[in-house]
Order: structure tokens, then sequence, then C-alpha cells
């Protein structure tokens, strides 16, 4: 089973609820943290992630975008139920996860990720190979099956196995460590990978070969991505669609081309003029974003943006705004929206 | 975003040019260690002491020595070089280098056992406790506290004492004694590992804790314990002369480093050369180990 022929592009015997089936359907997921250090009693709780839903269709890619601490890798974790939610319901390819449908070990198979730091994600002591092969190992592989994967999987990722099967993390490049980070995460064959912030740390133009190398295998493999990553430039390069997150919550979400054209959270507009250009005209006078993100224990009642948001009201700060649909499946989480899409 | 070109031409990343045969193949973490070590001439040197002196303990009934339990009250405290007595007598007129070579077998005996021992429990304990965390953390971390409390030769003394004399309750002492200390290394070195990204990894292929701490922890945490633990060897070796010393590890008439440098003591004004000969050969392991202990660390904490 680890064997799988992954040239070919005939249809996933896998695929359970079809195309018009999302392979991630996120519904009202929360995790709020107890603040460490704080009174035994204490209610303090950091609102990591608060009450976020969203769903991923087959093949898409979905952008996550963000400040640091707005919850983003939080949304990662949880996904992979490397840390468990405090409520709220995943449902992947039609099964309920933790359900007789979509048990946890089954969910592992089909859905992995790629950290960010390339060196502290590979174990220093097990050769390249070892650590890709551990996986399927793990997953009741022989030897000899799972020392073949990875050697496959090198070649998929870009890098010889006659040079970088026996090699050791410290032997290779920031680029080519995170190369077998995707190797690792492709050994169990899964169907959705998570990739957060993967390509950050790396240098410019490795981190467009990177980039490539995954829109390749996207294609090869007819995978599914969650893009999470702070720097908007490369998530407009590799997304379908976008989610844009503040402080635990959804402020909008929608198609890549619509939202980076005509934003429509105050957000959201400040996120997107906030990006550094490289033509003359579009130079950036003021800071479009000024202060930092409230304290994130115990928000405040309203919207969370409000004090940072140019078009507050009263109204913002007793109610609450939800993330309503626009036009072509387009949510935006604003009171004032409507009037200020014109703006 | 525009200079990125949709190509799908990767380039292989290998060196450019593969200077071929075995130096371009990829070497282990201990084969780096073994090559580190190969080069250190001084911990070379003080290993093979080491070896030596462990070496002869083995192999001592077999090295045609004088028997070291025939007392002779005419050669009494003879100095060295005495004819027939290679490093002179004892206040018996026993042959003292073949009691300093069979002494060697209950000093090395009561300095690496418990060593050995604490290091595979202590370690397992402090790779549970740091990788579980929470209430199995606090439960045992502190009852080592309560260990580590208190010095660790009152500690080795106090057990011993309890227990009684003879070699076993010296070696249960001595592992007692040092199995707080290597528990808080791997300890410490468990927590640092467990919040790296390949731990994570790991768990997200679904593995289980205990392979998990099989694969990734264990391989990790050995450096800094090992390393401890090779210096822990002279701090048991001592230890487990003072408590033949004081009469509560070895009983007489089986030689023992410690406890000859006890009964020899008496004689110090008569022959203080032969007097202060066990207490070299406990200073020698004791230096061989530290030195050895020294040499591993430099050859295995290299990141590169």
């Amino acid at each position: 089973m680890f064997l799988v022929d992954t040239t070919s592009t005939a249809t996933d015997e896998r695929d359970v609820g079809g195309a018009a089936q999302p392979m991630l359907i996120v519904r009202d997921l929360k995790k709020h943290f107890a603040v460490r250090g704080a009174a035994v009693r204490s209610t303090a709780r950091v609102h990591a992630v608060d009450g976020v839903s969203f769903t991923v269709a087959k093949g898409e890619t979905l952008g996550v975008v963000g400040e640091s601490g707005c919850g983003k890798s939080t949304l990662g974790k949880l996904l992979m139920h490397l840390i468990d939610a405090d409520s709220g319901e995943l449902i992947f390819d039609g099964g309920a996860i933790g359900t007789r449908d979509m048990p946890l070990t089954q969910l592992r198979r089909n859905l992995q990720m790629v950290f960010q730091d390339s060196s502290s994600s590979l174990n220093p002591r097990l050769s390249i190979e070892t650590s890709i092969a551990y996986g399927p190992r793990v997953h009741g592989a022989s030897a000899s099956e799972a020392k073949a994967k990875a050697r496959d999987l090198l070649v998929r990722v870009g890098l010889r196995p006659d040079i970088f099967a026996g090699r050791y993390p410290h032997e290779l490049s920031g680029g080519q460590k995170q190369r077998v980070n995707i190797a690792r995460a492709l050994a169990l064959d899964p169907r959705m990978i998570i990739l957060d912030e993967s390509v950050s740390a790396l240098d410019k133009s490795v981190e467009a070969q990177v980039l490539n190398l995954l829109r390749r295998l996207r294609e090869d493999l007819r995978l599914t991505y969650i893009f999470i990553s702070h720097d908007l430039n490369v998530v407009q390069y590799i997304s379908d669609r976008v989610l844009v997150m503040y402080m635990g919550k959804i402020v909008e979400i929608g198609a890549v081309d619509e939202i980076y054209r005509r934003p429509r959270h105050p957000y959201t507009k400040a996120l997107l003029r906030s990006r550094l250009s490289s033509s003359p005209d579009e130079r950036i006078k003021l800071a479009p974003l000024t202060g930092d993100p409230p304290n994130p224990i115990n928000p405040p009642p309203g919207c969370r943006f409000r004090a940072r948001c140019p078009h507050a009201r009263d109204l913002c700060a007793t109610a609450e705004p939800v993330l309503e649909d626009g036009a072509t499946g387009r949510k935006v989480a604003c009171h004032f929206a409507e009037e200020l899409a014109d703006a | 975003m525009t200079d990125i070109t949709t190509g799908n031409t990767i380039t292989f990343q290998g060196p450019p040019a593969v200077s071929g045969g075995a130096e371009a193949r990829s070497r282990g973490y201990w084969a780096g260690v073994a090559r580190r070590l190969r080069h250190d001439r001084f911990t070379l040197f003080f290993l093979a002491l080491a070896l030596l002196i462990i070496l002869g303990a083995l192999i001592a009934p077999w090295l045609g020595l004088p028997d070291p339990f025939q007392t002779s009250m005419a050669r009494r405290l003879k100095p060295i070089g005495f004819k027939g007595h290679l490093l002179g007598t004892d206040e018996l007129g026993r042959d003292l280098f073949s009691r300093l070579v069979y002494g060697g077998r209950t000093s090395l005996l009561l300095g690496i056992v418990p060593v050995v021992l604490a290091t595979l429990i202590g370690g397992l304990l402090g790779v549970v406790a740091g990788f579980f965390g929470r209430g199995v953390n606090m439960l045992i971390m502190r009852v080592m506290d309560v260990f580590y409390a208190f010095p660790s030769v009152l500690l080795a003394v106090a057990i011993s004492g309890t227990l009684g004399g003879g070699i076993l309750n010296g070696l249960i002492a001595l592992t007692l004694v040092f199995i707080p200390s290597l528990c808080r290394i791997a300890e410490s070195a468990t927590v640092q590992i467990r919040a790296l990204d390949y731990i994570e990894a790991a768990r997200a292929t679904g593995a289980s804790n205990w392979s998990i701490i099989r694969t990734h922890v264990i391989g990790n945490v050995l450096t800094p314990v090992v390393v401890y633990a090779s210096s822990l060897i002279s701090v048991a070796v001592l230890l487990g002369a003072g408590l033949s010393f004081l009469g509560l590890g070895v009983e007489p008439p089986t030689p023992d480093w410690g406890q000859m440098l006890s009964s020899l003591r008496q004689s110090i004004y008569v022959q203080p050369l032969i007097c202060a000969l066990p207490g070299l050969a406990i200073f020698l392991t004791s230096l061989s180990f530290n030195f050895i202990s020294d040499g591993l660390r430099r050859a295995m904490d290299v990141k590169a």
C-alpha cells in the first residue's frame, strides 16, 4: 500500500465523497489556552482559535494569513490533532474525525504537515532516509518497503537518493532540509498537507524553488494544501482561496484574486496595503496598521479589530460581527462591509 | 512574485563535483565521535590506562601473582622492590601489588556497576518524566528532589549503614545515590527535545509514545547522559573506597582500595610510601575516568 503508483492521475480510490464533497469541513473550532502562572482558579484564557468555520475543497489550496499570534499555527496544529480542540467539529472527506468513518490513524495517513523550522523538524541523529521511512514503518511497512519509498520520495522532491539518502540533517542546506521535510510529509501518501510557514525561513531564491516544487507535487499527486503564511505575496502565488485571521477569528475568506483586488474587511485592507511593492508609485507613506493587537486574554465584547480600525463606530463596541456570506462564496466579518466596499 | 517562473525543471542540489569514494559518503554520528576520539591522544592515553586497570582486575587470578591473602609476620611492611614483592607488603605481610590488582576488582565493581545501573534507571525515569510531563513529571522529579537534598556521601553512608556492610549493599547504596542526578540530566534534555518539531512530526504520523521515545528521544538524550555518567565513575570509585574506608563496603580480608587505605593508615609513619599506594590507585583510576569523560564530551558535543 505504500508503493502506490504515484505517477498515475487516475481517479483516487481513496476518494470517498466524490468531487463535490469538501476535503475538510471545519465547524466552530475553538481552542482557549489557560494562562500559565495565573492563580489556580483564574479564568484568564488566551482565545487562540475562537470559533473558526471553513471548508477546503478537494484539490484547492487555501492560504491562511494574519499577523503573528493571530492563531494561524494553532489552527494548523488543531487540524493535525497535535493539540486537542476545546470544541468544534472536523470532517475529513465526509467522515467526522474520531468516529468510525475517519479514525485518527486513518486521518494521519490522509493529512500531514510540513513545519516552519527545517532544522528542528529533522532528528539530527537519523539519516535522511530513516527520517522519511519512519512514518511508513509506524504504519506497518517492512524496512525494505519503507526504504524504497523514502528513495522514491527523495527523487520526487529533487534530491538524488544516491547522494542524500545516507546523509544527516547537519550536512544539508536549509532548502534541502525543507525538501526532506516535504518528502517525509508525503511518505504516508496523504491527500492533504498543512504547510505551516514552510517556506518562510528560506532565502528568496530557494523559497521560489520550493514553492514551485510544492505546485508541481500538487498537480502530480493531486494534493490539497492549507498554506499558512504571513507572507502575502507567497500566499497569492500559491493559493486558490485565502482566509484572513485576526485574533483567533476569521475576518474574511474568499477567492484569492477577489480579496487581493478588492478587500472588504478593514483589517484585510490594511494588511494588503502593508505589503512591500517594487513599484515607486505604490510606495507606502504611512503605516496602514498602527499599534499591536489587543491582549488576547479574555478579549472584550464587540469587534476585536475596533481599537485599530479607522472606521469603528458605536455598534462595533457592543455587537460582534459575524462572518456573513457575500457574493461568490466570499464572507466578511464586518458590520459595515457593504458601506466600506466602495471606500 | 512575478519573478517566479512556473517551470518544472528541478535541478538536483547535490555538491557540484562529488569527490568520490569514502570521503563523499556520509558518516553517522557515532562514526564522527569515534573519528574525533581517535585524534585525541590525551584521552586515548587515559582510555588505555583505564582499560589496563580494568583488564588487570578482570584477569587477576590468571596473572600468576602471589596469594593476596597469604600473611607473614616476618615480612610486614617491607618497602617497594623487596625481593619477591614488587610493591612491598602490607601490615600483615601480604603482597601489596597482588592486593592492589585484586582490590581493583571490588573497587571497579563499586565504581562502574552502580553508575551503569543508575544510568539505566535514572535515565529512563528522567526520559519518562520529561516526555510525559505534568503529573508524571511531578511525581518522579519530586521524589528525586528528596534524595537530592542530601549530600551524596552522607546519603551513601546512610543507606549503606542501614542496609549493613557487604559489596551488594554497597552497590545498592551507590546506585541509589547516583539515580537522582542522572534522572535530572535526562529529564532536562528530554524537555528540550520534546518541544522540537521532529517530535511533533513523529506524532503527526500517529506513532506511539514509546516508538517516539525509542526512535527520537533516547538517541538525542544519550549524549549528555553518557558524558555525565562517565564523569560519575570516578566519583563512584571514590565513594566506594570511602565506604570501605569506613568499614561499610567490603569486609576484610577481601582486598579493596578504600579498605586497604584504611588499614594501612596506622602504619603511615613506618612506611609512608607503601601506605600511599592504594590512594594512588584510586587517584589514577579516578583521574583516568575524569579525563575520558572530558574527552567524550569534546567528541560528542561537536555539532558539525
